[in-house]
């Protein structure tokens, strides 16, 4: 199996025909998650996703596979790796012949790498394809000032001495101090952390609210290592087995010693701290799709069908929205494409960039002036059975590489929704969540198989 | 993990000082390569049974130069001594004295193979005395050879005769350089079951192993040959190990598989992996183990209860899922790793000596089970092998037991072991079931 080739293209459900074919996901394997410079302060992007690739090659026995097309990214990125997934690839065990484009959607660059190359499954266009995303905070890039740029640009087009004399008497000892990446948003000047402080404010969640939902995390996703279910979608690296970040131990009185790190100048209201919001964080992910007929011809294993997605962006730069809240649009868009309500769902993943994005988004489904005023619903879109929410955890406990964090989600709740059915012997979907930088979200359902 | 000592004395200025210092020269083994001859030089062939007639046939058919006489200046490649029809210790004579007329001209990495029959308790008393005495003169003689040669004997059941499948099988095996480090040794052949491949080089051709432990060591060297031979491999270790694993796995275009083989589901789980990726299941290679040395005086539950587990508690529980599943109308030829510790005992490891002879146990006693639906099951027992374990073993102690208690003077590669492996869980070993086979350079430890 490893060594047949590719079917070339699909002749009956090509795109010139009518058919939309379905997309499925066949597996995923990642690299345990580490907190920046930690494990994987030496890795760089590209030694974290060959690692990721090279992991599920050896899951699925694609040794010298040409896969129909990889995607994948990072959001820090040096200016070198310009062509990070293809550089993967060929460092890989899959065949040097697999073309490969690389995403940027910061994070929501996993989940759209999943669903670009579903759309061209769906299309016929490719009968496999590898979804993924890497992002190292530890190996971040650094860049120089703008004003030392200017002048070595300047200094290039020198011809003179005298115009290299000008050029270099224009640096300023300011010039030379460093632009480390941050996650401020260029439009705004705030963090992340502080736009989502104040969305938590103005939905008025709790501290206590946010710790539970971080503490869930972490007992979920303990749970889910502790009975095994991570044993075919992570491989260790660098001696990590587990994510770095993961604390079984922890307990709502160690999380509410937290002092609050976002949302300082709230006072008494600020309750976001380092326990309920996601750290800085290393890590890769990689997701296996195809077509039925390559996976039945491969006799791979179809976890889900990727059914669809929608995504979203919201005004934040002028205040109409909280920067973080765009899912709350995008999934009732979905929702109404496919004729669904949130009854129709067994699983719901929604990204944790922080717990408060978590409980901004249900309070804002639930109300019926949200949902009114913003979405143009006559009524609310309901709430959610937290029972049905990331289940096994999710980025607080984790962590969250910004690009990998997709195909986490993705690979995860494939699997979920597979054991469900087959002890079930029902068809049940999931839903997923992921806000971005930007002001962004994507979200998609996936459906069992 | 490499023994440098090896090198020195078989290299240029440190060779010539080695000798004439009369230090010992262990040899570099001659090991198998494919494509290459199955011995070195011509083979002389010694007895006179209706069985070695038929045999001198076969080894033509093989393109070896095959003689019955030697010549004084003869160089050999191996010198066979079929003896399936002595019946008297008297009849040992001529054979054994022809062949040791011979010795001095077997050439480096040279063979002696011996093809009798094991004695039993419904022998008269004076055959079943011939027949055991072959074993005592076997392994005397090949405490006598040097060069890297080897001596190793063919126990021929008394139903089966020594053109069964796996009776030349087992003569190919020990003829070749697969067999480099099993020395001293004798193997039974039980039945005439087994069929010999289509091509020597490939005999594992279309088939599917599952290699347990195979991230690391002998492990990863057994799924590396198991892959050479032809067979597609499935690598399962612990997830822990799972970023070696992944290495193993795509250097042979195998699959990984992350496993914990103690847990209740796992003999489920690997029958399913290898079902639904690839539709059949030839080879389970029971290797995976650890130690965890302590003298008993000062063993606690913790690290006799983890060795027993993993050792041999898990293989007992995979087997038995084996033999009752249905997904395949045969069940595998499985190979488990046992150890001279098992056979010898060693200071510090009574719970791994009694997970390694308990494999021993095991599979004499599951061999009838896996026949019954086409099976085989049989142990391999290395002795000292060169691997990251054996290299944390203090440097006097190592050099005692890969220098001095061995005939080969040189502790044996992960690659050895292999080598055995992939020849017992060939069709063309279908014959041999039960068995518990040293690779071990014919080492005193255990003898």
């Amino acid at each position: 199996m490893a060594a047949s080739p590719d079917v070339s293209a699909a002749s009956t459900d090509s795109a010139a025909g009518a058919g939309i074919r379905k997309a499925v996901v066949i597996g995923g394997n990642r690299i345990p998650f580490a907190r920046a410079n930690g494990a994987y302060t030496n890795a760089s992007n590209q030694d974290m996703l060959t690692a990721a690739l090279d992991g599920l090659v050896a899951r699925f026995g694609l040794q010298d596979e040409r896969i129909g097309e990889v995607a994948a990214g990072a959001v820090l990125k040096h200016s070198r790796d310009f062509n990070l997934t293809r550089e993967a690839v060929l460092g890989s065990a899959l065949s040097p012949e697999t073309p490969v484009y690389d995403l940027q959607q910061a994070c929501a660059t996993g989940l759209e790498t999943v669903m670009g190359l579903a759309n061209k499954i769906k299309l016929g266009q490719i009968e496999s394809g590898i979804a993924g995303g890497v992002d190292s905070a530890s190996d971040a890039p650094i860049a120089v000032s703008e004003g030392l740029r200017a002048v070595l640009l300047e200094l290039n087009r020198a011809k003179t001495l005298q115009q290299k004399l000008t050029a270099v008497a224009k640096l300023r000892p300011k010039d030379l101090a460093p632009n480390a990446p941050g996650t401020a948003e260029p439009r705004t000047g705030l963090s992340m952390g502080e736009h989502q402080a104040l969305t938590t404010a103005a939905w008025n969640i709790p501290r206590e609210a946010q710790d539970e939902l971080a503490l869930a995390s972490h007992k979920n996703l303990a749970a889910a290592y502790d009975r095994g279910f991570f044993d075919d979608l992570v491989t260790p690296y660098h001696g990590l087995t587990r994510d770095a970040n993961l604390r079984a131990d922890t307990s709502l009185e160690k999380l509410g010693k937290l002092g609050p790190v976002f949302g300082k100048s709230l006072g008494e209201k600020a309750t976001m701290t380092a326990g309920n919001s996601t750290p800085l964080t290393d890590g890769a992910s990689t997701v296996l799709i195809g077509s039925e007929d390559y996976a039945r011809a491969h006799d791979l294993p179809m976890l889900a069908d990727i059914v669809d997605s929608e995504a979203a962006a919201v005004d934040f730069v002028h205040g109409k929205e909280g920067l973080l809240m765009a899912p709350a649009y995008a999934v009732p868009r979905l929702l109404a494409r496919n004729n669904l309500t949130f009854d129709d769902f067994d699983y719901f993943e929604i990204h944790e960039a922080f717990a408060g994005t978590v409980l901004c988004h249900l309070a804002a489904w639930e109300s019926e002036e949200f949902c009114r005023n913003k979405l143009g619903l006559d009524k609310p879109l309901g709430a959610i059975d937290r029972s049905k929410v990331n289940v096994n955890g999710s980025s607080l406990a984790a962590g969250h590489p910004f690009a990998a964090t997709g195909g986490r989600i993705v690979a995860t709740l494939a699997k979920l929704l597979h054991e469900k059915a087959a002890a079930e012997g029902n068809r049940g979907r999931g839903l997923i969540s992921v806000c971005a930088a930007g002001g962004q979200g994507v979200v998609a359902i996936l459906e069992a198989r | 993990m490499t023994d440098s000592y090896l090198t020195l004395v078989n290299t240029g200025l440190s060779k010539n000082i080695a000798k004439k210092l009369g230090l010992p020269r262990p040899a570099i083994l001659r090991r198998y390569h494919p494509g290459q001859p199955l011995v070195p030089g011509p083979v002389l062939l010694i007895g006179s049974s209706a069985g070695t007639e038929t045999l001198a046939t076969e080894l033509l058919a093989w393109g070896l130069d095959v003689r019955r006489h030697a010549g004084p200046k003869d160089k050999l490649g191996a010198i066979i001594a079929v003896l399936d029809e002595v019946s008297d210790p008297e009849n040992l004579a001529e054979p054994m004295l022809a062949v040791g007329s011979s010795l001095r001209s077997l050439l480096p990495g040279g063979r002696v193979v011996t093809i009798s029959r094991p004695a039993s308790t419904a022998d008269a008393p004076a055959r079943a005395a011939a027949r055991q005495g072959i074993e005592g003169a076997l392994r005397s003689l090949a405490h006598e050879l040097r060069g890297g040669a080897t001596g190793n004997g063919i126990l021929l059941d008394d139903a089966v005769d020594a053109q069964a499948p796996s009776a030349l099988a087992a003569l190919r095996f020990f003829l070749s350089g697969r067999s480099a480090y099993v020395d001293g040794q004798f193997l039974l052949v039980g039945s005439p079951q087994g069929e010999l491949p289509a091509d020597f080089d490939r005999p594992l051709a279309g088939q599917v192993a599952v290699v347990t432990g195979a991230a690391r060591g002998i492990g990863a060297a057994i799924a590396k040959v198991l892959h050479r031979d032809g067979a597609r491999v499935i690598c399962v270790d612990v997830p822990a190990a799972g970023e070696q694993l992944a290495k193993v796995s795509n250097e042979t275009g195998g699959t990984a598989l992350q496993l914990d083989i103690t847990s209740e589901t796992a003999g489920q789980k690997i029958l399913e992996h290898a079902h639904s990726r690839y539709g059949r299941l030839d080879i389970v290679v029971h290797n995976a183990g650890i130690t965890r040395d302590k003298l008993l005086a000062n063993m606690d539950e913790a690290k006799w209860n983890s060795v027993i587990s993993v050792n041999i508690a898990s293989q007992l529980r995979i087997n038995e899922v084996l033999l009752a599943s249905e997904l395949f109308p045969q069940v595998p030829q499985v190979v488990s790793l046992a150890s001279t510790s098992g056979i010898a005992g060693n200071r510090g490891q009574t719970n791994y000596a009694a997970s390694k002879a308990g494999v021993i146990g095991m599979v004499a006693a599951s061999a009838a089970a896996f026949a019954e639906r086409g099976g085989t099951i049989n142990a391999v027992a290395p002795g000292f092998i060169e691997t990251e374990m054996t290299a944390k073993i203090p440097m006097a102690t190592r050099e005692i037991a890969r220098r001095m208690l061995p005939s080969l003077q040189q502790g044996g590669l992960p690659l050895d072991v292999a080598e055995t492996i992939s020849f017992l869980v060939s069709d063309a070993a279908g014959g041999i079931n039960g068995q518990t086979l040293r690779v071990c350079g014919q080492s005193l430890v255990g003898a």
